[in-house]
């Protein structure tokens, strides 16, 4: 199982990526438990920030930055971890989603967490974050994970990253995100050669039965 | 292997001076620079399609059929003919007179084109630009081989006994290249019918298309054209070049940085990691040489040469020097390096040999008029009286 993390803090330390750190610690040991091996990798949006600017601009990643998608697409599970700013998830982090592939997490088994300079923003993870991964098709666990100054003295923070992180490894031991791939992938939109890790990259992946394919062979047959 | 240059016909202000062309400056800047490629031989000048500012090009033959009165030997094309928002019957129609007149320095480029609003403008829709694309060009491929057709298809109104005139010059349909970036299906079509395939190349990761060519490759081969490697691939590219290396550089650093496309952009990530090339012809030469090694043996190069607000005498300077300096050593290097068996783009020429061999072209002459294509078998005298035209079935 590889486990990538997502992390949106801008400071050394951020506390953005230590709710994902503990997250992802805490989903580790419950993997481990159940005797699944996992490792885990981290996304650092930071260094990327002018890559991502620049995606956008230009249409293309560049290659650091493709090089973060592809460990992304093929990650088994996903951390996303925000900073709230004025009111909204990070921008750096809105404008790292809007560069993937629209198919690239679907199924993909996703714990939302955010971190905010005060309590008052804790519906910015289920409001903001949570439709954009709905966008996306991926599975966020039904858990939200919030943390404002106070929750880093709190015991129940710790609770309730067991809570998404048990959820977590539930959903991976149920396979069902596979299972939803395996079975809908065509249903989806999807982009030849994409990056996302079913992507159809060559005419053996290449389904010639739809209507605009048989179009194409001179609209016969 | 074909060398050329490709223009869309934009218009953007030098960042040099604060100049704007206007469009009649464009326009007869865009013939000189036609002229220019024709005079230092280069093989192709193909023009874009766009209807709307600051393009200027939205009547290609028009310009194209201006341009052949002017030049020799350089073949005339498109970057793209919309197959999406353009009836295929009034291409069939344009395209083929054209090919007269230019006595056969013509191919063309088909593709679904770009902007958003240009399909509500033309009464299309453009989730359905894939479909349209398709289906207009199965109906343009029958125009130009079938003297009489009858079609009915999705887009279009239905057609009965209806001939595209002029029939192609010697009864040859110019040659076929179907453009595309991401599109699988396109490429299908292109290998369906055995034509070419042009990634546009520029403006995305170096290789980022290879898929998509390997893809029509394997598909030329699946429908029996011949093998993968002599499948017609076209691709484009982007040049700036000057004797020195840092000249180039600094010459062209203002007009990419100030260009809406790229604005936000770096020119040395660009350089690194896209197919522009700056810099001294064995830079341009070096890089093209890549083409190939991702690619594999291709046909055509197209470059761009004079967007992005560059003044005219630059645009001509840059022919030159891509005419000079930079398509000779390709020619001999490309043609070194390449595997026997893989064909040249054929020219109308090759495309008359490939019909009739030694034997006369058609040409096809008109019985008296009888006010319409369904009393008779054909509306050409050569045609054979025992094939009857096909009617509507009568309700």
């Amino acid at each position: 199982m590889r486990l990538v993390v997502i992390s949106a803090g801008v400071s050394d330390p951020s506390s953005t990526r230590l709710l994902a750190d503990r997250t992802a610690q805490k989903t580790l040991d419950l993997l481990g438990e159940s005797g699944t091996a996992a490792s885990v990798g981290v996304i650092e949006l930071g260094p990327l920030a002018v890559d991502i600017a620049r995606a956008i601009v230009s249409g293309f990643p560049g290659e650091r930055l493709q090089e973060a998608i592809a460990r992304l697409a093929a990650a088994d599970a996903v951390i996303a971890s925000t900073p709230v700013y004025k009111a909204g998830i990070s921008g750096l982090f809105k404008s790292f989603v809007d560069v993937l592939d629209n198919d690239l997490l679907i199924a993909k088994p996703v714990i939302l967490a955010a971190t905010a300079g005060t309590a008052r923003h804790a519906m910015v993870v289920d409001e903001q974050l949570r439709p954009l991964f709905a966008f996306l098709r991926a599975l966020p666990v039904p858990t939200s994970l919030f943390a404002a100054p106070e929750d880093w003295g709190s015991p129940a923070l710790g609770d309730r990253i067991e809570r998404a992180a048990t959820e977590m490894v539930l959903t991976l031991r149920s396979g069902v995100g596979r299972s939803i791939a395996d079975s809908a992938w065509t249903g989806y939109q999807h982009q030849f050669s994409g990056n996302a890790t079913r992507s159809e990259r060559s005419a053996s992946d290449v389904d010639f039965s739809t209507d605009l394919m048989r179009l194409a062979a001179g609209g016969l047959g | 292997m074909q060398f050329g240059i490709f223009t869309v016909g934009d218009i953007a202000p030098d960042p040099t001076t604060g100049y704007t062309q206007s469009e009649a400056e464009r326009i007869s800047n865009m013939v000189r620079i036609a002229q220019r490629a024709d005079e230092v031989g280069l093989d192709v000048f193909a023009v874009g399609e766009h209807h709307n500012p600051p393009f200027v090009p939205s009547s290609p033959t028009t310009l194209l059929a201006h341009i052949a009165a002017l030049t020799q030997r350089i073949m005339l094309s498109t970057s793209v003919t919309l197959m999406t928002t353009n009836d295929p019957v009034k291409i069939a129609e344009d395209y083929a007179m054209l090919q007269h007149v230019a006595k056969g320095r013509l191919d063309l480029m088909v593709g679904r084109g770009n902007t958003v609003p240009v399909y509500p403008w033309f009464g299309k829709d453009i989730r359905q630009g894939v479909a349209l694309a398709l289906e207009n060009y199965n109906l343009l491929h029958r125009l130009w081989r079938e003297d009489v057709v009858d079609w009915e298809g999705s887009f279009r109104t239905p057609l009965q006994g209806f001939t595209s005139t002029p029939r192609p010059l010697d009864d040859v349909p110019p040659f076929v290249w179907h453009g595309s970036i991401r599109t699988p299906e396109i490429a299908e079509q292109a290998a369906f019918y055995g034509n070419g395939y042009f990634a546009n190349h520029i403006l995305a990761p170096n290789l980022h298309f290879k898929p998509l060519v390997d893809f029509y490759r394997e598909r030329f081969e699946h429908y029996g054209h011949g093998t993968k490697e002599q499948a017609i691939v076209g691709l484009g590219g982007q040049s700036f070049i000057a004797r020195r290396s840092q000249d180039a550089v600094q010459a062209f650093r203002p007009y990419f940085e100030n260009y809406p496309l790229f604005r936000g952009s770096s020119l040395d990530d660009y350089m690194t990691q896209t197919p522009l090339s700056v810099g001294s012809p064995q830079e341009v030469i070096d890089k093209t040489l890549t083409f190939r090694e991702g690619f594999g043996d291709y046909q055509r190069q197209l470059f761009t040469v004079d967007s992005m607000a560059l003044p005219v005498e630059v645009a001509l300077e840059q022919i030159e020097l891509l005419g000079t300096e930079v398509v000779p050593v390709l020619r001999k290097e490309m043609a070194s390096r390449r595997a026997p068996g893989v064909p040249a783009a054929p020219t109308h020429a090759d495309l008359i040999t490939a019909k009739y061999g030694d034997a006369e072209p058609r040409q096809p002459r008109p019985n008296p008029n009888r006010g319409d294509n369904l009393s008779g078998a054909s509306p050409y005298q050569d045609s054979d009286p025992a094939v009857a035209a096909s009617f509507p079935m009568a309700v």
